[in-house]
């Protein structure tokens, strides 16, 4: 065997290695020997660093000294849920001044969670001549001013996605920054922003770049600006509208129906704010090939929404409000076969009672007639065990599966009894289940379940459940390809941690909060288990000023060969051997 | 079963060299804690931390009944987590529609106690992200800010009764409350917080918060056991907040959609929520210049963005 490996010259591996872009793959191949790990570190063009704390920029750098593509995450998921508090971390600056030395030629960027300052975009904007990709999801810390900066260096710029970002918005006026020059761009997502860029400058950026194919307009621009946006690129395959509405006015319907017309490769939709229902019919005609719409921000009701998702029989991804209605889902169901995702968000989170009939037999209805779906968010507020196990019998393929029941620790409206059962049923038949986010009432069974049958489960939330540490235990000891563990509110304590301490290693991150876990255990984590980062987020003070079995506020405990951080705010811990010392 | 320290599910080979330099010590106090209450059948941990036979009263309290929401700042400093389950999954239920929400701790940040008993905020829940509730929060701004300009005075319903408009769309009546969380900084103490401004309803209450949240010191054992309705975040004022009323040596400022720096308590409440970015609990001695008043700040000359 050796001797095969070593009689092939470095270039035709090279080659070979060239076809392989999967990561895992390419972990796998350097381990094969020390020459294949050589080369394969030589020609590797793409990272992705699931946790920025995990590993540091140097540590990366020196391993891969030809990248060109970089994904980093920062913050844990709860994050989104304002769980973290501010300050906590996830700074990009350091890997960009790193990489600003080490990657001249880096071209793309993509980054979740993490603070991005002006500082850190005006550098990317001058040290990477061939900067092509800048993804910024769910990040925060600049302005439009950083904005600014890429949009005037960045010669060969491609795509500048900006998903969910928080901007410091100043003003709409860093678009106007493209020089004339600049024609390149093929992906813009400016949905996050509120203020206005200037039409002309925008009109005049779309009718220049041929190779336009993504296009997320911001809800400030209105309606009646849309026909002309889109008549400048008729190319668009994925338009994301401003403020869908206006006043209803036959001719700005009649060259908005046009415009659509018009764009014969038109496969997503999304924006849709305020949107009225006189102007939906302009989008008619394109329904029939559409295969992804978001509605999740339109405020229509069941009515037009069942109108307008019978004619998209091409649909593969529907993301709406709840206003769609069991009604509407049975009509998804009916004329959408194609249809592997769904996302039903709540119209009024907050209300006490149902504000529209949408219930789980919406969600049976689509398992029963999509024979496709895979991907699941639901948010509704009852659930039946029965309902659960149809679905699962029925969708035995589904790979992502988040149910929220808005009133925490809900049982079975019928039965009032816990939803183990159901829950159980889905990991039971849907042996393909990668993600799975859990609602209502809970005991400890139905981490029994999880336990004995989830074994592709890679990610699990957890909120309000279980009943002792044997659910947490079921998790850790049974879930073999479990990477990602998030829990709140649940009564976990330390001895399932404890015990099953070697499985953290073997995971990327794990999120406690509001549970049961002693300052004490934290520590022994700390300081047995050289390579996990044990963070201690604490706001009442020091938890070394508290006694060691009293329960720390949050607890986030990831893998990592970098060591503990140092750019942690004064409300988080590390527990290691030495700050283990000085906290007792 | 026997639970032992090494080799928790999926542990790879790779990792026991890091166990082994567990102490035997260690390995027989996990086993030993287990062995002291076998039962084959069903996995008891025993506990042999302070957690004690709270646990298996929490079973029981918790089937079928919307138990407490607890948060860290529920639990004592000091007092084992156990008693605190025992003690509270008995206490008036967070959720529970029959409830009204008085005298029940919540954590901080996101509070709302609406008199009609509807469900109260937890952080962070239902898991919706932020950007999303703001933007619901920005489709219902224009049509609350003239709700709420009609409201004055301490003791109004903290919901709000939106009547949409749209042209053609039934959007039915409903009591909606929906998030919009602003960052708060305070000069000289590094970490900023962010508050829900749609669960106050008028400038007392929310002052109120800020200062329970900033000025108030970290609560000791002591002062949690002897004093439960400290942490009452009821969003009846029941006191004259001093960030409004003068006597505090900080005052409370907020960054408007133009920029400028106002004093918070000058402009009708529903305009100040259409028009605030961001807080800041501001050194009386910095503040010293900023315009108080409407009309001063209409005079003003402002950079508009281009």
């Amino acid at each position: 065997m050796l001797r095969m490996a070593s009689s092939f010259p470095e270039e035709v591996l090279e080659h070979v290695f060239s076809f392989i872009y999967d990561d895992k793959d390419r972990n796998a191949i350097s381990m094969v020997c020390k020459s294949w790990y050589e080369i394969e570190r030589w020609c590797r063009r793409r990272i992705f660093v699931g946790n920025c704390y995990a590993v540091s920029p140097p540590m990366v750098i020196r391993r891969f000294p030809e990248v060109r593509s970089v994904e980093l995450k920062g913050k844990p998921h709860f994050a989104d849920f304002n769980l973290v508090p501010e300050g906590w971390g996830g700074y990009v600056y350091p890997w960009i001044a790193a990489m600003a030395t080490a990657y001249p030629w880096l071209e793309e960027i993509r980054l979740k969670r993490m603070v991005v300052t002006d500082e850190a975009l005006e550098l990317i904007a001058k040290s990477f001549k061939n900067f092509k990709v800048l993804v910024l999801s769910s990040c925060e810390g600049f302005s439009t001013d950083g904005l600014a900066a890429i949009a005037a260096n960045c010669r060969n710029l491609k795509e500048l996605d900006l998903r969910e970002s928080e901007v410091d918005d100043l003003s709409g006026h860093w678009l106007s920054h493209f020089p004339d020059s600049y024609t390149s761009l093929v992906s813009l997502n400016i949905s996050c922003l509120g203020s206005e860029v200037s039409f002309s400058a925008l009109e005049r950026l779309v009718g220049r770049c041929p190779n336009l194919r993504t296009l997320r307009l911001n809800r400030a621009v209105p309606l009646d600006r849309l026909a002309n946006i889109l008549c400048r690129a008729p190319q668009l395959v994925e338009l994301g509208t401003g403020t869908y509405s206006a006043e209803l006015q036959p001719d700005v319907f009649s060259s908005l129906a046009g415009a659509f017309s018009g764009c014969k490769e038109l496969r997503s939709l999304s924006g849709f704010w305020d949107a009225v229902p006189g102007y939906l019919p302009a989008i008619y005609p394109i329904c029939p090939s559409l295969t992804s719409l978001n509605l999740s921000y339109a405020t229509i009701q069941s009515t037009d929404l069942t109108k307008l998702v019978s004619q998209c029989q091409s649909l593969q991804r529907l993301w709406v409000l709840d206003y769609i209605e069991d009604i509407g889902l049975e009509a998804l169901a009916a004329f959408c076969k194609d249809l592997r995702e769904l996302r039903v968000f709540p119209s009024e989170p907050f209300a006490q009672e149902p504000n529209v009939s949408l219930t789980e037999q919406g969600l049976v209805s689509v398992s029963e007639g999509c024979p496709k779906l895979h991907s699941v968010l639901y948010f509704c507020r009852q659930m039946t065990n029965d309902a659960l196990a149809t679905i699962a019998r029925n969708r035995p393929n589904m790979t992502r599966f988040r149910l929220c029941i808005i009133e925490p620790r809900a049982p079975d409206y019928i039965t009032l009894q816990p939803l183990d059962d159901g829950f159980g049923a889905i990991v039971e038949h849907c042996k393909d289940l990668q993600r799975l986010s859990m609602a209502g009432l809970l005991t400890d069974r139905v981490f029994e379940h999880i336990g004995n049958h989830a074994k592709k489960l890679e990610m699990l939330s957890v909120a309000f459940a279980g009943d002792s540490d044997l659910g947490l235990h079921h998790v850790l000891s049974g879930c073999e390809n479990l990477r990602k563990l998030e829990i709140r509110d649940c009564p976990f304590g330390d001895k399932a941690l404890l015990v099953n301490a070697a499985k953290l290693e073997t995971m990327r991150s794990l999120w406690m909060s509001s549970c049961s876990v002693s300052f004490g255990a934290c520590k022994l984590l700390g300081q047995k288990i050289p390579r996990l980062n044990v963070e201690v987020m604490d706001e009442r003070g020091p938890p070394g000023s508290r006694p060691e079995s009293c329960p720390v506020e949050k607890l986030y405990i990831y893998r990592t060969v970098a060591g503990p951080r140092f750019d942690m705010p004064g409300f988080v811990w590390t527990m290691d051997e030495d700050s283990a010392l000085r906290l007792s | 079963m026997q639970l032992v320290f090494v080799g928790g599910g999926g542990a790879a080979a790779a990792t026991t060299a890091s166990m082994s330099t567990l102490s035997r010590e260690d390995n027989a106090a996990m086993s030993s804690e287990d062995s002291s209450s076998p039962d084959e059948a069903e996995l008891e941990l025993g506990l042999g931390l302070s957690l004690g036979g709270g646990f298996k009263n929490q079973q029981v309290a918790v089937k079928n009944q919307y138990a407490r929401i607890l948060t860290a700042k529920d639990l004592p400093s000091g007092v084992s987590a156990s008693s605190s389950f025992s003690s509270t999954s008995s206490s008036s239920s967070t959720l529970s529609r029959a409830n009204a929400t008085a005298g029940t701790k919540r954590s901080a940040d996101s509070v709302s106690a609406a008199p009609n008993g509807a469900s109260s905020q937890v952080v962070g829940w239902p898991p919706i992200r932020a950007y999303r509730m703001n933007s619901m929060v920005n489709q219902a701004k224009s049509v609350a800010t003239e709700e709420y300009s009609s409201i004055i005075g301490k003791n109004e319903s903290k919901t709000a009764v939106l009547e949409k408009t749209n042209n053609g769309s039934n959007i039915n009546n409903s009591k909606v409350r929906t998030s919009l969380f602003v960052k708060v900084n305070m000069d000289g103490i590094a970490i900023g917080r962010k508050v829900d401004l749609n669960a106050h309803g008028c400038y007392e209450t929310l002052a109120q918060t800020l200062e329970d949240m900033f000025l108030r010191p970290t609560p000791t054992i002591n002062s949690i056991r002897s004093s439960a309705p400290q942490h009452n975040l009821m969003v009846e004022a029941t006191r004259c907040p001093q960030l409004l009323d003068g006597s505090s040596d900080f005052v409370l400022t907020y960054e408007d959609k133009d920029g400028d720096w106002m004093l918070v308590g000058d402009v009708p409440w529903g305009m100040f929520l259409s028009s605030v970015k961001r807080l800041r609990i501001m050194r009386r001695s910095e503040a010293n210049g900023l315009a108080p008043s409407l009309q001063e700040r209409n005079g003003r000359q402002r950079n508009k963005p281009i």
